[in-house]
């Protein structure tokens, strides 16, 4: 497959259609997935999608701070769910809520974190997942250093880790790929190409015509697939997770996908984009283009979307009220965590504040 | 003539004045071109001056920092954004090993006339990286020039100054008060110098130097200080490095007490050095020892727990008292 699709050769990797067909010649490029896991995944991208965009309402409301929207990408996440398992790693940017909910993440410690409690990164009943990394392109070196790990202990784990266009310009996305390349490590680096680093278009990024051609000169596999078309991005997970998992090492995966929404709840994209851009990526969108596949195949209807959804709104409601009545923050917790074992001179630091605080209460 | 502005116009008009006046003025960096900086510093620059001029560059800081020095060594004048201070750090290896020291280790003839411009500092409620206060980093290496403007017009001058000058000059941006003070401020070429301090309001009791956005709340302070009789001088450092030490000890020397004042953790701090000049300098003029009120040695917290982290001017007040009663 990874010879079939060359980046050399500007080679993209698409199964379905925009209109949600997969035509004969592309049957075989089909990942292997029931009926069921078909409309779980369906399913699943479709809450990620909805809590997404609740997201974005909550924060015009005032009720959370800065966010980065999801919305257009949710089927790189999902294609990622269909692969990782419990004791596998994800390395994450910051613009995959699909992969952390499938990980064991909860919407509530999501909306936390952007709440602005570092306990959202607590990550309770989800294995192997490290807190956000917002430096661009950090994590990825940290990706190879897990994947280092895996390779010595001889353990049976893939890390999948995340960058967006804009990180394939810093250094540390070529460090990590050529550490990931020169140890075989069982690493999947996803680059989510929604189009814009911020406000910046891609070309502006690179010259080179894709971006999945970077991982040649790193001596490594890389496949530029279309990021909305679920079935092309879970067909190239399966066979970059095997890839990972049977020792071959590192896979470079670009998935060409379309940021529908502001760079994050700061951004204003009018300044840099116009509707028809808009407007031509929206017949490319992952969820439509999904759901008349499953229409066709008759495994959905509009009917049973419009029962659903208000379902999720009250579970994702739930979530984020619960977030939202997590409570105080405490003092202690601004020191606590910073060393195992907390140095005197920082700890005096709190108690000089406490004082400060009896005084100012006495006051 | 004069207008009414705030600091994001006034940098604005210093770039502007500079790009117009200075052919080998260059301004680039992640968002500044097309958009003009996500918080629009650079806003309309682009559009006046073109795209050799004013650029958006890939998205890689230490890329961005390197080829400034490429270009000043060749005679540009780069000034560079890196959009937030705490994105900056990919840069650190250009600046502590050839931003700094060009100029020394090519015996002067390499001249480097550059500026990086971030913004800094808490208190907007931001994700991760995005408040912290790490002036003392940059102030600890030898051959840099850091300044942080607290007012408009502090803001333009300096940074005309920053672009005229043949030493790198770090230009960090209090980003809580970016739209927060607006004054009138004049419009044609003007500098502030680097490496001098402001007597912001003269006072007898007690000197407090600050900085950048806690100017303010140093004088909210001083107006609590005053109910209770106590008169607050107030010193606008203005340039962490080369520090004004004569406006420093002259004060101290009146006032006999020294409080200062900074969002950035205490140890190895600016504070620190402040009061080592007080001690060097006026020591038998001290009536107590003088005091810091900083930031803690943590982590800046998320939004839900920044409450803790901030100096207010309450706080300020409080030491401000503890030291006037010692």
């Amino acid at each position: 497959m990874f010879k079939t699709f060359d980046p050399i050769k500007n080679k993209t990797f698409r199964v379905m259609d925009n209109e949600g067909k997969v035509t004969a010649a592309n049957a075989k490029w089909m990942p292997e997935l029931t009926d069921e896991q078909i409309l779980k995944a369906y399913k699943d991208m479709l809450f990620a999608r909805k809590a997404d965009l609740m997201t974005v309402n909550y924060q015009r409301q005032g009720r959370i701070y800065t966010y980065p929207p999801n919305y257009g990408q949710e089927a790189i996440s999902g294609a990622v769910a269909q692969v990782m398992r419990e004791d596998d790693w994800l390395v994450p940017a910051f613009r995959e809520l699909g992969a952390y909910l499938a990980k064991g993440a909860t919407l509530q410690e999501m909306f936390m974190y952007f709440m602005g409690y570092e306990d959202g990164s607590l990550f309770k009943n989800a294995k192997n997942f490290v807190p956000i990394s917002v430096p661009i392109a950090s994590q990825l070196v940290h990706a190879a250093g897990i994947g280092y790990e895996i390779k010595y202990n001889k353990k049976d784990q893939v890390v999948y880790t995340f960058v967006g266009d804009g990180g394939t310009s810093e250094g540390e996305f070529h460090e990590a790929l050529n550490f990931a390349a020169v140890w075989d490590a069982p690493v999947v680096f996803i680059i989510q190409n929604n189009q814009y680093g911020i406000s910046t278009p891609v070309g502006l990024q690179t010259k080179t015509q894709n971006l999945a051609v970077k991982a040649v000169a790193y001596g490594m596999e890389g496949i530029k697939v279309d990021g909305n078309d679920f079935f092309a991005m879970t067909k190239a997970m399966q066979e970059a997770s095997e890839h990972a998992r049977s020792g071959k090492g590192p896979i470079l995966i670009e998935a060409v996908t379309y940021r529908k929404g502001a760079h994050t709840t700061s951004d204003d994209p009018t300044k840099y984009r116009t509707k028809e851009e808009e407007q031509k990526w929206d017949k490319t969108d992952p969820l439509d283009r999904f759901k008349k596949y499953l229409i066709e195949k008759k495994l959905w209807s509009d009917k049973e979307e419009e029962k659903i959804l208000p379902e999720y709104k009250k579970e994702i409601d739930r979530h984020f009220v619960a977030a939202e009545n997590y409570g105080e923050y405490p003092l202690d917790d601004v020191f606590k965590f910073l060393y195992t074992d907390m140095p005197d001179n920082l700890k005096s630091q709190q108690v000089e504040h406490e004082r400060y605080l009896k005084w100012k209460e006495g006051k | 003539m004069k207008k009414v502005m705030n600091m994001v116009n006034a940098i604005n008009q210093g770039l502007e004045i500079k790009l117009e006046q200075d052919k080998a003025v260059i301004v680039y960096g992640e968002d500044v071109g097309v958009e003009g900086g996500v918080f629009r510093v650079t806003e309309g620059l682009q559009k006046k001056f073109g795209k050799e001029r004013v650029f958006d560059s890939p998205l890689a800081e230490a890329g961005i920092a390197g080829t400034a020095v490429g270009m000043a060594m060749a005679g540009l004048k780069p000034v560079i954004e890196m959009q937030f201070s705490g994105f900056s750090y990919p840069a650190f290896n250009q600046l502590i090993s050839h931003v700094s020291r060009m100029q020394n280790r090519s015996r002067g003839n390499f001249k480097m006339p550059f500026v990086m411009r971030m913004p800094y500092g808490g208190g907007i409620n931001a994700l991760e990286h995005h408040s912290e206060s790490m002036e003392a980093i940059w102030g600890h290496i030898p051959g840099l020039k850091v300044v942080i403007p607290s007012t408009p017009h502090d803001a333009k001058g300096l940074m005309i100054s920053a672009i005229e000058s043949n030493d790198p000059v770090i230009f960090l941006e209090p980003k809580r008060i970016y739209r927060a003070i607006k004054q009138e401020v004049n419009e044609d070429h003007f500098t502030v110098p680097i490496g001098k301090a402001k007597v912001v309001s003269p006072g007898k009791d007690i000197t407090v130097v600050a900085y950048g956005a806690l100017i303010r709340e140093v004088q909210k302070a001083a107006a609590l200080a005053k109910k209770e009789g106590i008169d607050v001088e107030i010193i606008d450092l203005r340039s962490i490095y080369p520090i004004d030490r004569e406006t420093i000890a002259s004060s101290v020397m009146k006032t006999g007490r020294i409080l200062t004042v900074h969002e950035a953790p205490a140890s190895f701090g600016v504070a620190s050095e402040i009061s080592q000049i007080a001690i060097e300098e006026a020591f038998l003029h001290l009536e107590a020892p003088p005091k810091r009120l900083t930031g803690f040695d943590t982590i800046v917290p998320l939004p839900k727990g920044e409450h803790h982290y901030a100096i207010t001017g309450d706080k300020i007040f409080y030491e401000i008292m503890r030291t006037v009663k010692y």
